[in-house]
Parts: structure tokens; C-alpha cells; sequence
């Protein structure tokens, strides 16, 4: 064979034997950008191919052309890590017979790798290709960096399609998935929109509440005990997490601390602390902005990993488990340290766990960043309306007015509090939000379940119910 | 009692503002609503407008309200901004 190359998406789909009932599996990498999702949808349904069960580390609103499959009954089931609130809205008003099951970065290549979840047909899209299907992210127009979600899909699916839009020459070097796991190879004009692949820069945040936050967040590390030479860090790319990336940065230049790696999603400010000498490594599961993709082509020291590794309990280990320090964001947090991130106040889907249970279990600290309060709604509550993180994996709520910390952490309570910080009760935190806006309305769910939060160990978490329509 | 005699507006579009506009009513207080927030606050912020209106003597006016998740005291504040850009000068 001298090549793998299939001259239409039509033809690949059809050797792949792709059949009613079966699963197909996608990456978010091309995020809000990405069209082969779309693409491969809709020329499954044009073939007629019905009852599929779609299995997507992440879908975003540029995959809504979904919901038209879904009400067809081309999709009848859907498993994701994520899912943004243009869809998550639809998902909520009931549109699926199945409920959608979500997982987490880590639990989704566990189960697949575990024949939990079996692939079927993997869609692979890759910035960049050779004839035999050794692929990557990190070169071609459509460039995103790292391909680690994709791993456990090519690794694992029964057949594996990979639709690029730069065909190389034989053979790639520096691949992220190599040839002995593609089938297939489609080259297409574009496999998504740069514009909304990756972002020209993330920003830190010029929000007077979000610094105080992000201050206080790096202190917490401070004095954590964790932050000295050989410190593990991974952060969001929100605007105060960046910002707290960012204060962190310096005190680790002042004192002279070396980390061993940063880890995550990785933004540009992850890069720059690399490049200032923070860290010696970073691990990148995905790449969040271009000055990203441009470090995991050039520079050694940035390292693409699968998801399984990054986050996984089917392994015998993982990189979460090595992890420090963890900053991670909340829609709502109860007094026993619930987080949501999978739900609005409303209980509308608007995201998902991604790898926010994985590295809150894992890190040795894992901390909340949120402000007392969102457009009236208080974001500390008696019970969260959906548990995506269990609250014994959080460690520490930092707000503008406080920080919270959980009772399991005496010892480190005792430290934050000699070093002066401001430590309040969770329960007083909630007080005094309630006392700025009110207190909510409670909405009442449906009875019609719409999705299933499922832990990173297999087990059920929670269940979301429908919205209501006014 | 305060008259309202032209169409006056208060607040913006932003997140955690209101956009409040009041103009001459047709015999009473009339109030169209939309917020963000409606789920939770809806009933809230209703009770909130009426009892600036009250105080202000406000019976006879058409509002139409969007809010984007204002506190309650920035509501007061826009509401009654809005009210005494539309009323006759005392």
C-alpha cells in the first residue's frame, strides 16, 4: 500500500463500514472553529445512516447543525466532556429520548480504553497529515497544537479516519498519532475556521474584583507549602485565573522558585512562565491560543500527552496525580464544597467537567476562584444544582471577600491564617452575598432526565433534569 | 403627584446593569420586564419598581424594563433616573 488516501469523506465512511446503531467518535481541538464534526454528520445522514451514538470530548455552538441530527434521529445518543450553552439550552428542554452522559477528560479515555465506551469509526482531524496517516496539530494552516484528546479514540476505535487539510509527505516526523492506528485519509479544503480555533491571545482580567481574587489565590499557594522548588501548576484560561497565573509568576521569579511543570490547557501565560524560568516543562493536552501552538512546535521542553495520560484512571498512573496546585472556576459552590460547572442557575447545560473533577482529585491543593455573586446571582448556595466536583476534592473557595476553606484542611487553615489571610467561614461567605442581591427563587426542574454526570471512577454523580419552558 | 410628559431612559445593556425607559402612561403603571434573572428575581425586582413608583408618586406611566442582573440598589438608582429625566420640572 502506498497510500491511505480515500478520494471522498463518502468512500472513507463506507470501507470504515460505518452502520445504523454504531459509535462515532470527535475532538474538540479545532474548538468553536471546528467543521468536521458538521462535516462528517452531515454526509452520515446524506448516506442515510441512522441511531448513531456520538461520542465528542467536547461540543460548542459551532456544532448546532447537531440538533438538527438529533431531532432526525440520525444521533440518538450523545456522550461528551462539555458542552457550550447554545446546545446545552436545546439538551435542556428534552429534545433526547437518552440522556446525554457526561463525563470527564480523564474518565472518557479511561472508559473508552476499558471498553466501556466502544469506537466504532474515530474522525481524527488533523491540521496536518502524510499519505499513511501519521498526523499532528502542530504545523499546517489550520494549527492547534496538541492533539491529545484524539489519542485514546485513534488508539482504541475499531476503524480511524483522518480528515486533514495538509497533506504532507511521507513520512511526518514529530506526529501525535502515528500510522499504525489510521485506516483512512481524506484531505478536504479546510477542516475549520482559524478565527475560532484558537484565540490571538487570552487576556488577563481588568476587573478590580477579579485581581483581588487572583491576589489572594496566589498568596494561598504562598503559603500553601506547596510552592517551592519542583512545584506542579495548572490553571484555567479564565480571566482571573490567568491573573492569578500571573501573580504567581512573580513571586516564584522573586524567590527564585524553579517548578518542574505546568499542566493542562495551555494558555500563553503558561508559555511565558515557562520562558521566564518558572517551570522546566509543560505538558499540553490542548492549546488554548496561538503563542501555545507556536511553543509545542519549537520549543522541547513543551510536550503534547494523551488524555489518558493527563487525566485517565485507567492507568497506572496519571500526570493529575503529580499535580500541585490546581485553580479552577465555579458556576455555583454549596457550603460542603460542591462545585457546578455543568449547569446555569436555571439549570440549563452550559459546559461540563472537562478536566475540572480529574484535577481537583488528583492535585495535592485544588482551589476555586469565584466572586460572591454573577448578574445578581449569588454563586454560593445550600445544595449546587448539579454536582460535577464532589466537595471532598476541593480544597480552598477564594473570593474578594474571603477565603473559604474546606474543615478536612485544618492544617492548612492554621497556616493561611498565621500568615495573615483573610479566612471566613463558607457559610458567612454565602451570608453576605445573600444580603447584596437577595435570595433566589429556587427554579423547579422537570421530571425528564436529560443527562448524567459521570465521575471519572465510572460512578453516577448526578442527574440533570429538563427545563421548564415559561 | 409627579407627571411623567416625555420618553426618558436610564442605564445600559452591560452585565449587571438595567436599561430602564419610562414614558406617559394611558391612566395607570404599566411595566413590561425582561431580565436575566426572572427565575429568581423576577418577582423581586417587580416589587422593587412599584415601590419606587410609590415613593416617587408615580401613578400614571408605561415602563419597559431590561435588566442584566442589576442589585437591587442599582435598579432604585435606575429607575429613578429614569423618572425624574421624564417628569415635569417641579
Amino acid at each position: 500500500m502506498d497510500s491511505k488516501i480515500v478520494s471522498t469523506l463518502r468512500e472513507a465512511i463506507e470501507l470504515a463500514g460505518l452502520k445504523d446503531g454504531m459509535t462515532i467518535s470527535f475532538h474538540h481541538h479545532l474548538r468553536n472553529g471546528d467543521y468536521v464534526l458538521n462535516m462528517v454528520m452531515d454526509q452520515v445522514a446524506a448516506m442515510g445512516i441512522r441511531d448513531l451514538t456520538i461520542n465528542a470530548s467536547s461540543l460548542f455552538d459551532c456544532h448546532s447543525p447537531l440538533l438538527a441530527h438529533v431531532k432526525n434521529r440520525v444521533v440518538t445518543k450523545i456522550l461528551t466532556d462539555y458542552m457550550s450553552g447554545g446546545i446545552g439550552r436545546e439538551i435542556s428542554r428534552g429534545i433526547m429520548e437518552h440522556p446525554v452522559e457526561f463525563r470527564t477528560h480523564g474518565g472518557r479515555p479511561s472508559d473508552i480504553a476499558q471498553g466501556r465506551t466502544p469506537i466504532d469509526v474515530a474522525f481524527v482531524a488533523a491540521p496536518c497529515s502524510d499519505p499513511m496517516g501519521n498526523c499532528s496539530g502542530k504545523y499546517g494552516k489550520s494549527a492547534c497544537g496538541s492533539l491529545g484528546y484524539a489519542h485514546a479514540d485513534a488508539q482504541y476505535a475499531r476503524k480511524v479516519i483522518v480528515i486533514t487539510d495538509e497533506l504532507t509527505t511521507y513520512p511526518l516526523l514529530d506526529w501525535s498519532i502515528d500510522e499504525t492506528r489510521v485506516d483512512h485519509v481524506v484531505v478536504v479544503d479546510a477542516i475549520g475556521d482559524p478565527r475560532g480555533i484558537v484565540s490571538g491571545t487570552t487576556r488577563i482580567t481588568r476587573d478590580p474584583v477579579g485581581l483581588v481574587m487572583a491576589r489572594q489565590a496566589a498568596q494561598v499557594i504562598r503559603h500553601s507549602g506547596l510552592l517551592r522548588d519542583g512545584f506542579s501548576f495548572q490553571t484555567g484560561a479564565g480571566g482571573a485565573s490567568l491573573a492569578a497565573a500571573s501573580y504567581l509568576k512573580e513571586i516564584m521569579l522573586r524567590e527564585n522558585i524553579l517548578g518542574s511543570f505546568g499542566l493542562g490547557g495551555i494558555t500563553g501565560y503558561m508559555v511565558d512562565m515557562l520562558k521566564a524560568g518558572c517551570f522546566e516543562k509543560l505538558l499540553d493536552v490542548q492549546c488554548f491560543d496561538l503563542n501555545a501552538v507556536e511553543s509545542i512546535r519549537k520549543d522541547p521542553r513543551h510536550q503534547e500527552i494523551g488524555a489518558e495520560h493527563y487525566a485517565g484512571v485507567s492507568g497506572r498512573s496519571a500526570v493529575v496525580d503529580s499535580l500541585d496546585v490546581v485553580i479552577l472556576g465555579a458556576a455555583e459552590i454549596d457550603t460542603d464544597f460542591n462545585v457546578n460547572v455543568h449547569t446555569d442557575s436555571s439549570g440549563s447545560i452550559m459546559g461540563g467537567s472537562g478536566g475540572h473533577s480529574d484535577t481537583a482529585a488528583g492535585a495535592r491543593l485544588s482551589m476555586i476562584i469565584a466572586p460572591l455573586q454573577r448578574a445578581r446571582l449569588p454563586i454560593i448556595t445550600d445544595r449546587v444544582t448539579c454536582i460535577s466536583t464532589p466537595g471532598r476534592d476541593i480544597d480552598v473557595l477564594v473570593t474578594q471577600a474571603g477565603i473559604a476553606i474546606n474543615p478536612k484542611n485544618a492544617e492548612l487553615k492554621r497556616s493561611l491564617i498565621s500568615a495573615g489571610l483573610n479566612i471566613v467561614d463558607i457559610g458567612d461567605l454565602k451570608e453576605k452575598a445573600e444580603k447584596l442581591t437577595g435570595r433566589p427563587a429556587r427554579p423547579v426542574p422537570g421530571e425528564r432526565e436529560v443527562a448524567r454526570v459521570i465521575y471519572r471512577d465510572g460512578s453516577l454523580l448526578d442527574r440533570i433534569y429538563n427545563v421548564r419552558q415559561s | 403627584m409627579s407627571k411623567i410628559i416625555r420618553r426618558a431612559s436610564a442605564g445600559t445593556l452591560e452585565s449587571s446593569d438595567v436599561y430602564v425607559e419610562v414614558w406617559p402612561g394611558g391612566g395607570a403603571v404599566k411595566l413590561d420586564l425582561e431580565s436575566v434573572v426572572e427565575l429568581q428575581f423576577g418577582d423581586a425586582i417587580r416589587r422593587t419598581v412599584m415601590n419606587i413608583l410609590e415613593e416617587m408618586n408615580v401613578a400614571d406611566a408605561e415602563l419597559r424594563i431590561v435588566d442584566r442582573g442589576a442589585l437591587d440598589c442599582v435598579l432604585r438608582a435606575r429607575v429613578e433616573a429614569a423618572v425624574r429625566r421624564g417628569e415635569a420640572q417641579g
